[in-house]
């Protein structure tokens, strides 16, 4: 689904990403851990197309996007959340989700002005598209809700739909879970695996181990930029190198 | 009760009352008040420019401080044209209308690559530029002498537009159709593309909108808007100079905006009346007026950031959600006078 090769990131000096090669199965569960600065935002970033990688490179479905720009990148199938979205919020929840669905849609300022067939259709289809986002994430109830008015879950929820309705193939979930409460964490875990259910496939990066050790088919571990460890959470969880990279080892705590 | 009044505002049929009110206005300020035509129309024309920021500042979220020098270039395009060149009124608005559009174009090709405080200042230093332009290109633009004896609209049959109500008639005309524009703009998929950019490049890019082509769209439609503005002012006062450039303009605007409520579709109509007729009012204070004026704003902003039109709006929102009113009903009552979020949250 998702492969990357050898993918580098260079900051000035300071590899942010340095050498990360992974391939991300389809309709899985997907998750990169790691200790702060690990380079788990730069590596979404580099996939979504905001940065441009120093080298290496990025394969969706076998089609090589990695120079692509963002907006192309999302109109082959990767929605995307933030640590933190930021919606309208004096709009209510569903009209922050109808423009989820535009990159679908064709119609400019000209179709505006005579009121175009296309349009309507579009903006009736844009529409539904955001309802079934909603749906989706359990949100129904509170379709005319101001984005203000709504707690931190439901806003990560809206973000959720906001992705679904772009109507993609792989979202990619950047701390989905941090700020809500454990019962809450535990229907966002539920969520993306009813997202893996309905054919899609989930990269997240998170700091939950309980949540991840739960849900996650497949773990990459960063540390400084590489990778350290990759395979089940079974595995990861013994891993020798992941534990010093997370709790130090003596020889750190001695230096 | 409030709430019933509210709900009596935000009815469909008050907007066609509103016009209606604007259409008997001259005939309400009596023969012997012409000059308080003049103003209307002339807070009209302003309006049609403020229409304009809203677009690019309101809904796209990019501070253009260009603003007012855009509305005069479309000013002095329609001045230069029937005075140095000899065209009839209404070609020189249409060119106008398309050197402001191209100059918008390109200008926020460049300036638009820059983000936030950075395109600020950038355009304050093109509308600047702007200024300096007419100020020193003499023969151009007649330096500080400025432009007189512009031609006024050709009028047609008995319809003269050197009479105040007839060039009033027509600036409603053109504010009538602009409010109608942007309303269709703000409802519509491209205005929920401004929108999303407002709320964030980052997320606005990774839904897979193309960030540089939209903004570009929203600043050429903003730049319009100020084109056809200075336009009608120049058919109207007839003389222009190069304080038409003066950045005090386009601050102005803004507060015109801050007052109405940012990124509402009423908000530019409700802020530059309000402070238009305020200021009108308070005439007699001559600069003292500023002392009631400064802390009146300075309360505003603190306790109303979103503007009249925009916490009237949220208030009316939680209000209905809390009296649980079903989606249907809401769904009249927001159509008309609402922002576009509002128009379109359940219909």
């Amino acid at each position: 689904m998702l492969k990357v090769e050898h993918l580098t990131k260079m900051f000035g000096g300071l590899a942010a990403v340095n050498d990360v090669s992974v391939d991300f199965g389809a309709n899985q569960i997907n998750a990169i851990i790691g200790p702060n600065g690990a380079g788990k935002s730069t590596f979404f970033n580099l996939i979504s197309g905001v940065h441009q990688p120093t080298s290496g490179r990025i394969l969706l479905d076998g089609q090589d996007v990695t120079t692509m720009r963002c907006d192309h990148v999302a109109k082959l199938g990767v929605g995307r959340t933030f640590q933190t979205t930021n919606l309208f919020e004096t709009a209510t929840v569903l009209d922050n989700l109808i423009v989820g669905y535009r990159l679908r849609t064709r119609s400019g300022l000209w179709d505006v002005l005579i009121n175009s067939k296309r349009l309507q259709a579009e903006e009736k289809a844009a529409r539904e598209k955001a309802r079934e986002a909603l749906d989706f994430v359990g949100l129904t109830h509170a379709e005319n809700r101001y984005i203000a008015d709504c707690t931190q879950e439901e806003r990560k929820r809206v973000a959720f739909a906001l992705a679904l309705a772009t109507d993609p193939k792989i979202v990619l979930l950047d701390e989905p879970a941090a700020g809500v409460n454990p019962e809450e964490t535990e229907g966002l875990a539920a969520l993306m695996k009813k997202m893996v259910k309905n054919g899609l496939t989930v990269c997240l990066i998170e700091h939950k181990m309980d949540m991840i050790m739960g849900i996650a088919d497949k773990i990459m571990v960063l540390d400084h930029g590489e990778k350290i460890a990759e395979g089940t959470p079974e595995e990861v969880k013994n891993n020798p190198v992941v534990i010093e990279a997370y709790l130090g080892s003596d020889h750190d705590a001695a230096a | 009760m409030m709430f019933k009044l509210g709900a009596l505002i935000m009815h469909p049929a008050s907007k066609f009352v509103l016009l209606a009110l604007a259409l008997i206005f001259p005939l309400l300020a009596g023969v012997e008040n012409e000059y308080q035509v003049q103003v209307m129309a002339k807070a009209f024309i302003i309006i049609i420019a403020v229409y304009g920021f809203n677009v690019i500042t309101g809904f796209c979220g990019q501070l253009n401080l260009a603003h007012g020098g855009f509305y005069a270039i479309g000013a002095y395009t329609v001045a230069l044209l029937t005075v140095d060149a000899g065209w009839n009124y209404w070609p020189a608005l249409v060119a106008a209308l398309v050197v402001t559009g191209v100059l918008g174009f390109l200008v926020g090709a460049v300036s638009l690559r820059l983000k936030e405080h950075y395109f600020a200042i950038f355009t304050l230093c093109v509308g600047f530029i702007i200024y300096l332009l007419i100020e020193k290109w003499d023969w151009l633009t007649h330096g500080v002498i400025g432009v007189r004896n512009i031609s006024e609209p050709d009028g047609f049959g008995i319809v003269n537009f050197r009479e105040t109500n007839a060039m009033y008639y027509l600036v409603l005309f053109f504010m009538t159709f602009i409010i109608w524009f942007t309303s269709r703009i703000q409802k519509s998929l491209v205005g929920r593309t401004f929108i999303a950019i407002r709320n964030g490049d980052d997320l606005a890019q990774s839904l897979g909108i193309n960030l540089m082509k939209t903004k570009i769209l929203a600043f050429v439609i903003s730049t319009t808007y100020a084109g056809l503005a200075g336009g009608l002012y120049a058919g109207m006062i007839r003389v222009v100079g190069p304080e038409e450039a003066n950045v005090l303009q386009t601050f102005n605007m803004i507060m015109y905006m801050l007052v109405g409520g940012i990124g509402t579709l009423f908000g530019p109509l409700v802020g530059t009346l309000g402070v238009t007729w305020i200021t009108e009012t308070l005439q007699f204070l001559e600069a003292y007026r500023m002392l009631i004026f400064g802390p009146l704003l300075v309360v505003l902003v603190i306790f109303f950031p979103l503007g009249i039109c925009g916490s009237f709006l949220t208030w009316m929102h939680r209000k209905a959600q809390a009296l649980g009113l079903g989606p249907k009903k809401a769904q009249t009552q927001s159509k008309v006078k609402a922002s576009g979020q509002e128009a379109n949250n359940n219909a």
